[in-house]
C-alpha cells in the first residue's frame, strides 16, 4: 500500500491550499473530501438549476495574495469583481451609502452628520494604519510567548520592535481594540448612530456577541487589513462564487501533482502510539501517510478523529471550552427580478455591493437579545450581495441570485439545537419578512429559497455548532491561543497530525492564511 | 467645443461623473460612474456598451475599390470575400506607419474603412487614375460596440444576427434599422461592433440596453476601454506610436516592424504606397520591437513596504512613458500599463531594442516610490497578454 507524504482532511479551501503548497515542494499528497463538492464553506453550488450560490461564505476578504501569486490562482480560474459600495437602508426611509468615490460617501454621511463625514476618512487612514502594524502578525504563525527557541525569541522581537516605534498611541489604540465594544470604539469618533450600527455590525460578524459587548471592537481591524494589501486583489465578489476560489487552488494543487478523493469522508486518524499513521475512511479503508493534515475544525479535529482517550486531559479541556458557538444563517434565493429598495428605489450602483441592513444600534441589540436567550432574531440583522449582477453567469439571463448572510440564528435553541430542523422555515420567513419591509414586493419575485441554519451548517459543511470560524475570534482565541495554547503553530499533541484549518492562527474567512502557513512551518521543520 | 456622440443625450443621462474627453472631436465619456472598473468588469464578465462612433470611416466604392486600397494599405484586400474584416495599417512612402485600422469588404465593390486620424485627404491623394469614390462617413456613420461574453445573447436577442465569424460583417436589422454588425472590438474578448445610421443611433442604444438588462449589460467608457485594450495587447496611435504623417522628428515614426504589425504587411505583391521601403527595412531587420512586459509585483510591493506602504499604483491605465534599462543604459520606454484585474498582473506594453524582445528577457522600469526614481525588474511576455477562447470561437 502506498504511503503518502500527506493526507489532508477535508477540501476546504485551507486544506486545499495546504495540498497544494506541499504538493508544489514536490510531497506526495492525497487530499480528502467527505461532500461529493470541493470547498468545504467556500463552495458554490448549483442549487436549483441555472442558479449557482456561494452557499456559505460569499466574499472574497483577505485572500494572501503571495497564495495567489505563488500558487499561480489566476491561471486556474481565479478572478475577484469588484464589490466597493456599502448600502445601508434604514427604517425611516433614508439611507447610506458608503462607496469608493469619497464624494459619494461624503454627501451620503453628511446627510446625518457633517462632523462625520469630514472624520470617516481619517479615520480609514487610522485603521489602515493600525492594521498594518498588525499585519505582520497575519502573515506568520503566531508567535509563541513560552517559547525560549531563537526564532520564536526573534519572532517576538520583531513584534516588540513594532509596538515601540509605533509609540504610545498606538499601544494605546491597540488595547482599547482589544477590549472595547465595537460601539464604544467607534463612538470615541463618530456621533451619527445610522454610520456608528453598521460599522459597528462588522464587529459582529460571526460571532456570539453583540456590538455593545467588550472585545468586539477587535474584528473591525480585519476588515480595514484587506486596504494594507493594496486595493488591487483583496476584496471583492469571485467570479463563479467563493467555489471559484477553492476550485482554483484545487487545480492548483492537481497541477502541482496532488491527488483529490471527493466522496471520501475520513472517520478517524489513525494512530500507533502517539504517533499518526494515516487515516481511515468511513467505508473502513485504511490509508497510510508520514503526515495527517485537518483542515477540519478543532472539535471535529481532536474529539472526533483523534479522541479523547488518545489525548492529554487538559489538551482535552482546552478543546472543550473553546467557543464554537455558531451565531449566523444563510437565506439564498434564486429571483426573478432585484428588489425595488424604498430608501432608494430601482437599479443602481447601491445593488452593485454590500447591502449591511443594520438601522440602529438598539435594533442589533433587540436582535442579539433574541439570541442570548435561545432564540433567532426576530428581526434580523443582514449582510446581502446580488452577485449576479456584476456576474450574470451565476443565474439565468435576467434572472438573479441574492444571498442573504443572517445574525443571529444561534447553533443553540431553547430547544436544543436538534429543534432547528422545525423552525428553518420560520426563520427563513422572518428574514424575507424583514427585507420585504424594506423592499416592498420583493417576496413576489422570489423563485427558489435555501436556508442554512447553524444545525445545517453543522451537518452538512461539518462546521461544528455552526461556527463559520472554526471558533470564535474572540481575543482569547486568537494567536497563541488558536486553538489551545502551546498547539498555536499548526502542530498538535499528536505527533504528525497538524491542523491547517480556520481554527488556526490567523483564523477563519477566505484568506486561506491558516492553510498557507501550515503547509510552510511543516516544510521549513523538516516535518514532511 | 466638442461635438456631441450620436448617443449623446443617452450617455449624458447615464453619466454619474461628469467626466468626459476629447475623442476626435467628439465629447466621450472617461467612465460612467466612479469606479470604472466596473465598466472594466463588464468587457470580461457581461457585456460593456461603447461608443465607438468617433472613430473615423470612410466608404469606398466602385470597380477600383479593392485595388485602390490594396495600393495605399499594408494588405491585398482584392482576396476579401464579402463579408469578411481585416486588420491593417498604411505607411508613407518612407514604409512610416501612418495609422492602423480596419476594412470590411461589403461587396464586389463597396469597402468601408476606419481610421484613428482623418484621413479623407490622404487616401485623395492617391486615389487619380482609380475608378472609384470616396466618402468620409465619420460623423453620418454611428458605432457602438458591444463587448464581453454576454454580447452575442444580447445582439441576438434585439436583431436578426445569425452566425457570424471571428472578423465577419453581416447586415442586419436592429430596432427596426438598417445596421451591419460586424464580429470585431479592441477589447481583446468576444465583442461585436454595430454599424448604423447616426440619426438611427439612439434607438439602437435604446435597444441594445433593454435586451442587455438580462443580460448584465452596463455603459462602459474610454477609461475601462484602456484596460481592457492593454490586455488585449492592442496598441493606440499618438500613444504607443505616432502618425509619420505629423511628427517632424525621424526617430518618432515607426516601421510596421517596429511597432508589432509585421502580420499585417504583405510585401510579395504588386506595387503599393512604402513597399520599396518596406522591403528593406524588412531585410534590414528593425532596430527596436514592441514587446509585452510584466512587471515584477512583489519586487513592486516589497519597494513600497520599505516606506510602509502598499503598492500606491493606480487602478487606472497609464499613458506615461516610462524608460526602461538594461544594465544601467536605457534600451527602450514602456508606453502604456495598466493593472489587470483578470491576470492580476501590472502590464505593460512597450519598445525595446530587437535583441531584447525575446520572451522572457529580464528587463528593468523606471517606477518612482515616495517622490524618488527607481527601477523594477519587468519580463517580456507574450502578447496578447489575455486571449480568451471565446474571442474567435464559433
Amino acid at each position: 500500500m502506498k504511503t503518502y507524504d500527506a493526507i489532508v482532511i477535508g477540501g476546504g479551501h485551507n486544506g486545499l491550499t495546504t495540498a497544494a503548497y506541499l504538493a508544489k515542494a514536490g510531497k506526495s499528497v492525497l487530499l480528502l473530501e467527505r461532500r461529493h463538492v470541493l470547498g468545504g464553506a467556500a463552495v458554490s453550488e448549483e442549487i436549483f438549476p441555472g442558479y449557482t450560490f456561494s452557499a456559505c461564505s460569499y466574499v472574497v476578504s483577505l485572500l494572501r495574495p503571495n497564495v495567489i501569486r505563488e500558487l499561480e490562482l489566476p491561471r486556474f480560474g481565479l478572478q475577484i469583481l469588484p464589490l466597493e459600495t456599502t448600502f445601508n437602508p434604514l427604517l425611516d426611509g433614508r439611507y447610506l451609502l458608503r462607496g469608493k468615490d469619497p464624494e459619494t460617501t461624503y454627501r451620503s454621511l453628511a446627510k446625518f452628520s457633517k462632523k462625520d463625514a469630514e472624520t470617516a476618512p481619517l479615520f480609514s487612514q487610522a485603521m489602515a494604519e493600525l492594521s498594518r502594524m498588525v499585519k505582520p502578525i497575519i502573515d506568520g504563525p503566531a508567535p509563541d510567548p513560552a517559547s525560549f527557541k531563537p526564532k520564536d525569541l526573534f519572532s517576538l522581537l520583531r513584534l516588540g520592535r513594532i509596538f515601540k516605534d509605533a509609540g504610545e498611541d498606538f499601544v494605546a489604540a491597540q488595547v482599547k481594540m482589544m477590549t472595547m465594544s465595537a460601539v464604544d470604539f467607534l463612538s470615541e469618533w463618530f456621533e451619527a448612530e445610522q454610520l456608528i450600527s453598521p460599522m459597528s455590525a462588522s464587529g459582529i460578524i460571526g460571532t456570539f456577541l453583540g456590538v455593545r459587548s467588550p472585545g468586539t471592537a477587535y474584528v473591525l481591524l480585519h476588515h480595514y487589513m484587506g486596504e494594507i494589501d493594496g486595493s488591487f486583489r483583496a476584496w471583492g465578489l469571485p467570479k463563479g462564487g467563493t467555489g471559484a476560489i477553492s476550485m482554483a487552488i484545487a487545480k492548483s494543487a492537481q497541477h502541482f501533482g496532488a491527488e483529490i478523493r471527493t466522496n471520501a469522508g475520513v472517520s478517524k486518524v489513525l494512530l500507533e502510539g502517539d504517533k499518526a499513521v494515516g487515516v481511515v475512511l468511513e467505508n473502513g479503508d485504511e490509508l497510510r501517510a508520514k503526515t495527517v493534515i485537518s483542515g477540519c475544525d478543532p472539535r471535529r479535529t481532536f474529539l472526533g478523529f483523534v479522541g479523547e482517550k488518545s489525548l492529554d486531559g487538559d489538551f482535552v479541556k482546552q478543546i472543550k471550552r473553546y467557543k464554537m458557538r455558531g451565531s449566523s444563517g444563510k437565506v439564498n434565493l434564486a429571483l426573478d427580478r432585484l428588489p425595488s429598495f424604498k430608501s432608494l428605489p430601482g437599479d443602481g450602483p447601491h445593488l452593485k455591493g454590500d447591502i449591511t441592513f443594520a438601522p440602529s444600534i438598539d435594533f442589533l441589540e433587540k436582535a442579539y437579545d433574541d439570541a442570548k436567550y435561545g432564540a433567532f432574531s426576530r428581526r434580523p440583522f443582514m449582510n446581502i450581495v446580488f452577485p449576479s449582477v456584476t456576474d450574470p453567469s451565476v443565474a439565468p439571463a435576467g434572472k438573479h441570485v441574492m444571498s442573504i448572510f443572517v445574525q443571529y440564528a444561534p447553533y443553540h435553541l431553547k430547544e436544543g439545537p436538534e429543534a432547528w430542523p422545525s423552525q428553518k422555515e420560520a426563520f427563513g420567513d422572518a428574514v424575507c419578512n424583514m427585507v420585504e419591509e424594506l423592499a416592498p414586493g420583493f417576496k413576489s419575485s422570489i423563485l427558489h429559497r435555501h436556508i442554512l441554519t447553524p444545525w445545517d451548517l453543522e451537518k452538512e459543511y461539518g462546521l461544528t455548532e455552526g461556527n463559520i470560524f472554526h471558533g470564535e475570534l474572540s481575543i482569547e482565541q486568537l494567536a497563541f491561543f488558536r486553538p489551545a495554547s502551546g498547539f498555536a503553530r499548526y502542530r498538535t499533541p499528536i505527533r504528525n497530525l497538524w491542523l491547517c484549518g480556520s481554527g488556526a492562527h490567523p483564523g477563519g474567512g477566505v484568506m486561506a492564511g491558516p492553510g498557507w502557513l501550515c503547509a510552510k512551518t511543516m516544510l521549513e521543520e523538516g516535518a514532511v | 467645443m466638442g461635438y456631441p456622440s450620436p448617443f449623446h443625450e443617452r450617455m449624458v443621462a447615464l453619466n454619474e461623473t461628469w467626466k468626459y474627453k476629447d475623442w476626435a472631436g467628439i465629447v466621450s465619456p472617461c467612465r460612467f460612474i466612479e469606479n470604472h472598473v466596473y465598466e472594466y468588469t463588464a468587457f470580461r464578465q457581461a457585456t460593456g456598451l461603447l461608443d465607438v462612433s468617433p472613430l473615423y470611416k470612410y466608404e469606398i466604392t466602385g470597380k477600383d475599390a479593392g485595388a485602390f486600397i490594396s495600393y495605399v494599405t499594408s494588405r491585398d484586400v482584392t482576396k476579401m470575400k464579402p463579408g469578411r474584416v481585416t486588420y491593417l495599417c498604411w505607411c508613407d512612402d518612407h514604409g512610416k506607419v501612418i495609422d492602423d485600422g480596419t476594412v470590411t469588404r461589403l461587396d464586389e465593390q463597396t469597402f468601408r474603412m476606419t481610421a484613428a486620424d482623418p484621413q479623407y485627404a490622404w487616401l485623395l491623394g492617391y486615389s487619380s487614375g482609380f475608378d472609384l469614390k470616396i466618402d468620409d462617413i465619420s460623423r453620418t456613420m454611428a458605432a457602438l460596440a458591444l463587448q464581453g461574453p454576454t454580447s452575442r445573447d444580447v445582439l441576438k436577442s434585439c436583431s436578426d444576427l445569425g452566425e457570424l465569424k471571428f472578423f465577419g460583417s453581416v447586415a442586419a436589422k436592429l430596432a427596426g434599422k438598417k445596421v451591419r454588425i460586424s464580429r470585431t472590438g479592441y477589447t481583446g474578448d468576444l465583442g461585436y461592433e454595430v454599424w448604423c445610421d447616426w440619426n438611427d443611433g439612439v434607438a439602437v442604444w435604446d435597444a441594445c440596453m433593454q435586451a442587455g438588462k438580462a443580460y448584465g449589460i452596463v455603459a462602459a467608457g474610454l477609461d475601462a476601454l484602456d484596460m481592457a485594450r492593454i490586455e488585449a495587447g492592442f496598441i493606440l496611435l499618438g500613444v504607443d506610436y505616432f502618425s509619420a504623417l505629423h511628427v517632424t522628428v525621424p526617430e518618432k515614426k515607426s516601421s510596421p516592424y517596429e511597432i508589432g504589425l509585421d502580420g499585417t504587411v504583405e510585401l510579395d505583391r504588386d506595387p503599393f504606397v512604402g513597399q520599396k521601403a518596406l522591403r528593406a527595412a524588412r531585410e534590414k531587420g528593425s532596430e527596436r520591437a514592441l514587446v509585452g512586459l510584466e512587471l515584477d509585483w512583489p519586487e513592486l510591493e516589497a519597494m513600497y513596504s520599505e516606506h510602509d506602504m502598499a503598492p500606491a499604483l493606480s487602478s487606472m491605465a497609464s499613458r506615461e512613458s516610462l524608460p526602461i534599462y538594461l544594465d544601467g543604459g536605457q534600451v527602450g520606454r514602456v508606453s502604456s500599463s495598466s493593472w489587470s484585474p483578470t491576470l492580476k498582473k501590472y502590464l505593460a506594453i512597450g519598445s525595446v531594442r530587437r535583441e531584447l524582445s525575446a520572451v522572457g528577457t529580464v528587463l528593468e522600469v523606471e517606477h518612482t516610490v515616495m517622490f524618488e526614481r527607481r527601477t523594477v525588474h519587468a519580463r517580456v511576455v507574450e502578447r496578447p497578454f489575455f486571449d480568451p477562447e471565446r474571442k474567435r470561437k464559433p
